[in-house]
């Protein structure tokens, strides 16, 4: 008796009701379906491993290498292609241009003038933004820092904001309100290297938005407004009340794992190898993206298709040494006495004997005829 | 039949010698550094001993009496006059002896912090010396616990066993250990970690069954049997030796005088001086890479390979001799077409078929076919090179032995016989990227020099035929052979695994020709029935069904089986519809019979099987090809000839695009332009000259596909999918478009503009890149130009991708070759962990179904009936 798949089940129903078979018919095309879904069943044995490592590296040659990707905007620009695909396989823990998306609710998306407010409240403000200059006064030993008062009144930022949050990240620094600048002392002389290194902290001190959010761009698709970021912040995003927070999408794997948890991650790792084999006009069959996946992150952390990842935490001695660097290998096996079954591929093909995989797995005996 | 021991290794396991071993498995003990007396002749207790093994044919081993091949080579060993550091155990050195008190050898640390270490890495080993201890896990993986254990106790002061104060230790690279900025000699070293007891060395995470830290310094060193060393006799009769066997010499060397002075009381200077240099020597015998220390080098100054080059990289042992292998029964040479071959067959030449043998055993039954084989002998075709006697005897054929093996040759012999037509060989070309990369085939032995094949399964293999060269390699027993034929066989590999859809199929020529054909063509009966008899179709019953005249349609339909039905659309989206095996509408083209997209390929596959499947795909292709043989097909320059109207339009619709820029680059001057959303003006203006230029190339495009006259051969070829696009053609016809790279015109040098010609921060298209000419009026110096830097781009893409991906590909299938679907169906890796319960979410192989998916819609049709 066999139970087919409910994705199988599914598309029988829908056919059932659009052409109407008898009852006599409906269970002749069942049948007929069993029997080939049972005929198209994966063989034990399979070695789905390499077959799936063979359907990504052939078609990653046809691939083109061109990394960036233009969205629109200049800053928005995307990593695209097979180096995307290497950094999303290699677990890279933050991808060279992090990006979200993030759909806002209808309630906040009326005008193009309330989705713009939203926006710049996503958008990160540092000092640097909204001042004209920041400048060290060596002769007082201070840092004045002068605001622009045009770009604060832009981004919607207070005086007093700016100081409490100047007053948190420089708790040893005494602060001076002066006429339009303000002024950062310490209570000691400071020495003018330490200054140096003082004026450039304050200028990335996050004023306001979300940070790590270098770039927004509101676009409007069929269902409304949605802020594409450069840069990722989900944990932040989803403290925003205007975010529809069912549908916030980021490319950044780690982040996703850390907010949302591994299964999270898992779909982000398929559907990001999903976006570049799509891009590239491949078509690569979904068991494959998903397997992959799976075992990346079966362990509940995510693993890269590395030397320190997948490959590195193998059991079989042999078969990590046999990939790079092998004499750290050796070498730390010696040192436990480890002991290597030979259950995999290579260790066997090293010591020329047949490979627990496909034909080589069943461990069939035939006793001999003896008369 | 012989009495086949089969042995098989169950496991390895990693360790290290310790001095009595070493002591124990050396057969000679090396105290010269010569290696050959006057006569020539190996110097007893030289580091060419007889003892170690033999590397000269017809020399007897002294230990075993074994033979070239039967002796695999014996350790000697060599006493150390003073105690050296291994250098690659030098870190694990530095961390035990910070790990442990300098007097009493106890673990400097208590139990607490003893137990946290073990909780938070539990380890995989289960040793000997813990199984009575089953309450505490086993040991900890290598280096980390030893590194905490440091960590925790480099603030300790004092031992906290016997009260001895502590001082830091410093390694300094490579092998100099202070410690409190006094040098601590190697014997300090080795006499400190001989106190750590067995117990505390489990606390450190070594096993001491396998890995004593004392043994880590050197006190005696084996010396490698010379079988992995061999000389080699040049040509003047020199001996040139091996590079591990130099740095021997040197070791032997100085090891000796570092005796005599030692013994001969030499002054303390003198003796460390030696004793430096044979730290050196050792150091570089194991690893001659080492940072720091200056590589040993030959008197060319080429840097010697010793043991650690032997096994790293590419080239290393690993990954050159142990993971990949040479084999025998192999061939290789240069592939050509030849559509006559059945697809599952390969051209093999005489020459080839003449070297490569099959082993076959001679039974009863068989005897009188065989002796034909062994008469002919290797000279004459079909015969034989070899014969196997019962006894493993491999005897060769020749002039002589012949006539005698002939007589001899009874059941149980085995015949080493030439290559025959139908016999099984795994054909391959590299670089091997998917299963479909290595196939077997059918041999069919051909005249000629190349291997011939059939042009469609280029495909699979991304063969063609400028020169590429391809493998052949025959398989030597019945089970390889089976297994070769049952799941390598061309007609098995058609739906490849990636995505479920068809690998081979019919490609250029074939459809171009079966688009004609089946399109308009039509033959007077006799010609029809000489095509289908030329392609290998001999249904008599079809034939004399035939009109006066027959249709291309009618001929095609004769290769269908008679209960064949099927819905599918062409290239175009028209239907194209077979019942009963008649095609009824439509006609062939890259979507029905080409590769990847093939459905009907895929529905013939489906339905009849590999075996009647791979047949039809083939007089499919030979269809095609007979066709546009009978009437002629050619592509020339004229094709691209355009009416002097569309010439016209389309020359106005360049010309309207450049006015529609120069207005577009006049407001930006102007200021007049309004900026797009998030973008500067100067990328504003960019963007919508960049729209307006593809729009107007896309539109000369449109223009062109207008006119497209159903018989110019170059828009056949296209519209059929045998090969190019109509853009193709608007490219040569009228205009190649805007040159592009990462997404945006050809961006300004340093001084601001592409090229000298134009004026500084010219904007107009010419300028950045737009070529207006086709490739058949040529292109102007400028255009030239730049039509080179993008041709130049994708020359560097190409070149910068291989690699890297090649790299990515060599990453997964490492991590991944050992996983497998169990018998329980779920996915597992080598060790049992599961990877997913059921493959791919609902256990279907890709490879089996029909882009990933079971057809229900087919399936349904069939049995509810057309609606």
């Amino acid at each position: 008796m066999t139970t087919l798949p409910e994705h199988l089940q599914k598309e029988l129903e829908e056919h059932f009701k659009k052409f109407k078979p008898n009852e006599k018919q409906k269970q002749e095309i069942t049948k007929r379906i069993e029997t080939l879904y049972e005929d198209a069943k994966i063989a034990p044995g399979e070695a789905i491993g390499i077959i799936t490592a063979e359907s990504f590296g052939e078609p990653s040659t046809q691939m083109t290498i061109s990394s960036f990707h233009f969205a629109g905007v200049a800053e928005m620009n995307v990593t695209v292609g097979l180096v995307r695909l290497i950094e999303v396989f290699d677990a890279r823990k933050k991808p060279s241009t992090p990006q979200m998306k993030l759909p806002l609710k209808a309630k906040y998306s009326k005008t193009s003038e309330m989705v713009k407010e939203v926006s710049m409240k996503i958008k990160e403000t540092k000092l640097g933004d909204i001042t004209e200059e920041i400048s060290i006064n060596v002769a007082k030993g201070s840092i004045e820092i002068i605001l622009d008062k045009k770009k604060m009144r832009d981004t919607d930022i207070k005086l007093s904001h700016i100081l409490t949050r100047l007053k948190e990240s420089f708790k040893t620094l005494t602060l001076k309100e002066l006429k339009d600048s303000i002024s950062l002392k310490g209570k000691d002389e400071i020495k003018l290297s330490e200054l140096y290194k003082l004026k450039e902290k304050a200028k990335t001190i996050h004023i306001a938005g979300l940070k790590g959010i270098t770039q927004v761009l509101p676009i409007k698709d069929d269902d409304g407004y949605v802020i594409h970021t450069a840069g990722s912040n989900i944990e932040d995003a989803l403290a925003m009340e205007e975010v529809d927070k069912s549908k916030i999408t980021s490319n950044d794997v780690f982040e996703i794992a850390k907010v949302l948890g591994i299964e999270a991650a898992r779909k982000a790792i398929i559907n990001e190898s999903l976006k570049v084999i799509k891009d590239q006009g491949l078509d690569i069959d979904i068991r494959h993206i998903i397997f992959l996946a799976d075992v990346m992150t079966r362990g509940g952390v995510i693993k890269g298709v590395t030397r320190t990842g997948i490959t590195g935490e193998k059991e079989s001695v042999l078969a990590r040494a046999s990939f790079e660097t092998p004499m750290k290998h050796i070498i730390n096996a010696t040192l436990i006495g480890e002991r290597d079954d030979l259950n995999s591929v290579v260790e066997n093909v090293i010591i020329n004997q047949p490979v627990p995989l496909g034909t080589g797995l069943p461990g069939l005996v035939m006793k001999s005829n003896k008369k | 039949m012989a009495n086949f021991v089969y042995k098989k290794v169950d496991a390895l396991v990693f360790g290290l010698f310790s001095p009595e071993i070493i002591k124990k498995m050396a057969c000679a003990k090396i105290v010269t550094p010569e290696l050959y007396d006057k006569e020539g002749f190996p110097v007893d207790g030289g580091l060419m001993d007889v003892r170690l093994g033999v590397i000269d044919p017809g020399i007897r081993c002294k230990t075993c009496g074994g033979s070239l091949k039967e002796c695999m080579g014996h350790f000697g060993y060599m006493d150390l006059a003073r105690p050296l550091i291994h250098i690659k155990y030098a870190d694990v050195i530095l961390t035990t002896l910070r790990a442990t008190c300098r007097e009493c050898g106890k673990v400097l640390t208590d139990t607490k912090i003893k137990i946290e270490v073990e909780e938070e890495t539990p380890a995989p080993v289960v040793t000997a010396a813990s199984e009575e201890e089953i309450v505490l896990p086993p040991l900890p993986t290598v280096e980390e616990p030893v590194k905490k254990e440091t960590k925790s106790s480099k603030n300790i002061k004092k031992c906290l066993h016997c009260n001895a104060k502590q001082f830091t230790i410093k390694l300094e690279k490579p092998t100099t250990y202070l410690e409190d900025e006094k040098k601590l000699t190697p014997i300090d070293i080795h006499t400190r970690l001989l106190r750590i007891t067995d117990e505390d060395l489990e606390k450190l995470g070594l096993d001491p069954k396998y890995a004593r830290p004392d043994w880590m310094v050197l006190t005696i060193l084996p010396v490698p049997p010379v079988t992995i060393r061999p000389s080699i006799t040049l040509e003047t009769g020199e001996r040139s030796e091996d590079d591990l066997t130099h740095k021997l010499g040197d070791i032997v060397r100085i090891n000796q005088r570092l005796f005599e002075n030692i013994n001969a009381g030499a002054p303390e200077i003198i003796v460390e001086d030696l004793w430096e240099l044979l730290q050196y020597h050792v150091t570089t015998y194991f690893d001659n890479e080492i940072s720091q220390v200056p590589p040993a080098r030959h008197r060319s100054g080429q840097a010697l390979k010793t043991l650690t080059e032997r096994i790293k990289s590419k080239e290393g042992r690993f990954r050159h001799n142990l993971a990949g292998k040479r084999v025998n029964f192999a061939a290789r040479t240069v592939i050509s077409p030849d559509s006559k071959l059945e697809l599952y067959e390969v051209g093999v030449p005489f020459s080839v078929a003449m070297e490569l043998t099959i082993p076959e055993r001679v039974t009863e039954w068989n005897i009188k076919h065989l002796k034909k084989f062994v008469e002919n002998g290797p000279q004459k075709y079909p015969g034989s090179n070899y014969v196997l006697r019962p006894d493993g005897k491999k005897k060769k054929i020749t002039e002589e032995t012949h006539e005698q093996l002939l007589e001899e040759l009874q059941p149980g012999y085995i015949v080493e016989r030439h290559l025959m037509d139908g016999d099984i060989a795994v054909f391959n070309r590299q670089p091997s990227l998917h299963r479909m990369s290595i196939m077997a085939h059918k041999i069919k032995v051909l005249h000629g020099k190349s291997f011939r094949l059939n042009p469609s399964v280029c495909n699979p293999y991304a063969a063609d035929f400028d020169g590429d060269e391809m493998n052949l390699h025959i398989p030597q027993t019945e089970e390889a052979r089976a297994e070769a034929e049952i799941l390598m066989q061309v007609q098995t590999q058609i739906i490849t695994p990636k995505n479920g859809l068809n690998i081979i199929g019919c490609s250029t020529d074939s459809i171009t020709g079966n688009y004609l054909l089946t399109k308009n063509m039509e033959f007077p009966k006799e010609d029809a029935i000489q095509i289908l008899h030329t392609i290998g179709v001999y249904n008599q019953e079809r034939f004399e069904k035939f009109k006066k005249n027959v249709t291309g349609k009618e001929i095609f339909s004769v290769l269908l089986p008679e209960d064949f039905n099927f819905v599918g659309q062409t290239k175009n989206k028209k239907p194209f519809i077979v019942k009963e095996g008649i095609l009824i509408e439509g006609h062939l083209d890259k979507a029905t019979i080409g590769e990847e997209k093939g459905e009907l390929i895929r529905a013939l596959y489906a339905q009849y099987g590999q075996d009647i499947g791979i047949d039809l795909l083939g007089k499919i292709f030979r269809l095609g090809l007979e066709a546009l043989l009978r009437n002629g097909f050619t592509t020339t320059i004229a094709d691209t000839d355009l009416p002097t109207e569309i010439a016209e339009k389309c020359k106005e619709t360049i010309y309207n695009a450049e006015r529609r820029v120069a207005q577009l680059i006049e407001q930006y001057q102007n200021k007049e332009l309004e900026s797009l959303p998030g973008l500067s003006i100067e990328d504003t203006v960019e963007v919508k000259i960049l729209d307006t230029l593809n729009k107007a190339r896309s539109r000369v495009g449109e223009i062109i596909t207008e006119i497209s006259d159903e018989n110019n051969p170059t828009i056949i070829m296209a519209v059929s999918g045998a090969k190019g696009n109509l853009l193709n053609l608007a490219m040569m016809a009228a205009c190649v478009g805007q040159q592009a790279m990462r997404g945006k015109r050809i961006e300004n040098g340093y001084r601001h503009r592409t090229l000298s010609v134009f004026t500084k921060g010219e904007l107009l298209p010419k300028a950045k890149g737009f070529i207006k000419m086709g490739y058949k009026d040529g292109l102007g110096p400028e255009e030239f130009f730049m039509n080179a830097i993008t041709g130049r781009d994708s020359l560097m893409d190409t070149a910068l991708r291989t690699p890297k991906s090649g790299y990515l590909y060599r990453r997964l299938s490492s991590a991944l070759q050992d996983i497998k679907v169990a018998y329980d169906g779920t996915v597992r890796d080598a060790n049992e962990n599961i990877v997913q319960f059921i493959y791919g979410e609902d256990g279907l192989d890709v490879s089996k179904t029909e882009g990933g998916k079971i057809n229900v819609t087919r399936i349904v049709k069939e049995i509810v009936g057309e609606k």
